[in-house]
């Protein structure tokens, strides 16, 4: 019994503290983008800009919901549905901590510890392109239908990639398990780096970030949703919430692929050279690894913002020689030199 | 007891009604419809230095589904008015429209065979911007008098009234 109300409270705890992020993340985004076209983006909701999410959210909500007359009823709904969601549950597997001990009872700050991690977040990150495809086809609409036909030529470049540079990261640490690689980032590597994933995989990682702004259909990869190039790419035909499932979900987005940055490459909740489950209680220890997870993950975060504006979008064509010319011999290579070292090394 | 008179629409609706109000005044996303040089006008009120964002004014979006204020800037010529007329019915209720620039009010100096003498009669406008064209700071004039409407409305009262049959 004890154990389902603490699983009950894990889940709405990262529910919410997802949903959060992410709707902050929009506020970060515009204030962000802001400060590098020396602007000073929205700033009269609330303090500093802050309620200015809630704004947009209280006026999506409101507003008329059009379905165009031409347009597939069914999968013209199913779109945004089937984008979120995989979005929303991507989190479950991903620790956002160590573990809380409060009452003897220990408590691992992850949703669900599976042994097949991976493969979850990697199913679910694929799973999102069909909101974007059946969005785009439903709205019978000629830019949603391009935005949408972008999104699987997109899809097949960069996911083998993707797969191909986790692969690696599996054959170091020999397990899928999520929170177990985690646990073993900690300590020194070679003598004196941090013993993080990056120091181990580092073309791997150069990989995996770019594969994962892909995945996440942000700049230089936001083909599917070009405004210059194709009005609003597949979300031209919705308004109201459903379009704001369309954005959220991308912020969503962004965080499960922050979060599984922080925890493959640089070290999960590990301090470099500080062990603090020596000096730290039981519940400041968790707590601590909480915050430290969360201020690495925000970095990440913010570097989406970075990368947006500074790197110009990527021509279609572009993107394609990149995935196939480059991306995907590079992962084979860097999955070879692994394989290698660890044949030599155990 | 029997029925009593409905004397006003009470605190729970009024109190909702304000926080839509505020929702939908603090997020105008606008949809740029710049056709002539009032275009150019309105560009640098989004950019640096003028800055709409920071009222919300932000994200302007080329499809007209996702826009809340249609910002028509510039001349609009007889071959012109169905695409706007169409552009507007495209937007999703409510939606507001700013004319911005003597063109889009009264045709201004184009006082001739091709060009439609004000969008009023084609779309209800909300806010005229006099000015040929106006300065940036007429188009944030504009949007904070925009706003102001928008905080008069009662966007629940309307639906209340109607389910009663009124």
């Amino acid at each position: 019994m004890d154990n389902w109300v603490i699983a009950l409270i894990k889940v709405v705890f990262i529910w919410t503290w997802t949903l959060l992020i992410a709707t902050l993340m929009t506020w970060v985004e515009r204030r962000g983008s802001a400060m590098m076209q020396d602007r000073l983006g929205p700033n009269r909701a609330g303090p500093f800009g802050l309620f200015q999410p809630l704004a947009d959210g209280i006026k999506l909500f409101t507003k008329e919901d059009i379905i165009p007359e031409k347009a597939h009823k069914i999968l013209f709904s199913l779109g945004p549905i089937l984008f979120a969601l995989p979005a929303f549950s991507a989190y479950a597997v991903i620790p956002f901590g160590d573990k809380l001990i409060v009452n003897g009872k220990e408590i691992i700050l992850q949703v669900a510890d599976v042994n097949v991690g991976f493969l979850y977040v990697v199913a679910l990150g694929a799973m999102a392109v069909y909101g974007i495809v059946l969005g785009g086809w439903g709205s019978n609409n000629k830019y949603s239908i391009l935005g949408g036909l972008r999104s699987t030529a997109q899809l097949i470049s960069y996911e083998v990639p993707f797969g191909l540079s986790l692969l690696a990261v599996v054959l170091v640490y020999g397990t899928f398990s999520l929170r177990e690689i985690s646990l073993v980032q900690q300590g020194t590597f070679l003598g004196f780096l941090p013993n993080w994933g990056i120091f181990k995989q580092p073309l791997g990682f150069i990989l995996f970030i770019v594969t994962a702004y892909a995945e996440a259909n942000r700049v230089p990869f936001d083909l599917p949703e070009a405004e210059s190039e194709i009005v609003a790419g597949y979300h031209t035909e919705y308004g109201s919430m459903r379009l704001g499932l369309y954005l959220f979900g991308e912020y969503v987005n962004m965080y499960t692929l922050a979060a599984l940055m922080v925890t493959l490459y640089f070290g999960a909740w590990h301090l470099p050279y500080i062990d603090m489950s020596k000096f730290l209680g039981p519940v400041s220890y968790g707590i601590a690894s909480f915050l430290v997870f969360f201020l690495k993950t925000a970095f990440f975060l913010w570097l989406f913002v970075w990368v947006r504006w500074t790197v110009p979008r990527f021509r279609y064509d572009q993107v394609m020689g990149l995935g196939w010319k480059a991306l995907i011999p590079l992962a084979l290579v860097n999955l070879f030199i692994t394989a290698l070292c660890i044949q030599l090394t155990v | 007891m029997g029925l009593q008179a409905y004397t006003g629409p009470g605190w729970l609706l009024t109190k909702a009604e304000q926080l839509i109000n505020w929702g939908r005044s603090r997020s105008p996303w606008p949809l740029p419809y710049g056709t002539a040089c009032c275009g150019i006008e309105m560009m640098c009120a989004l950019a640096a230095s003028y800055d709409m964002a920071r009222f919300g004014a932000e994200r302007p979006s080329f499809s007209p589904r996702q826009a809340d204020v249609l910002i028509e800037a510039g001349t609009i010529t007889k071959k012109m008015v169905p695409v706007l007329r169409r552009i507007y019915d495209q937007m999703a209720e409510p939606k507001w429209v700013i004319a911005m620039g003597a063109c889009a009010c009264t045709g201004g100096v184009f006082r001739t065979y091709s060009t439609h003498q004000g969008i009023s009669d084609v779309i209800p406008v909300d806010v005229y911007i006099p000015g040929c064209p106006p300065r940036p700071e007429g188009l944030l004039y504009a949007l904070l008098k925009l706003m102001d409407k928008i905080q008069k409305d009662h966007p629940l009262r309307k639906q209340v009234v109607e389910a009663l049959g009124g």
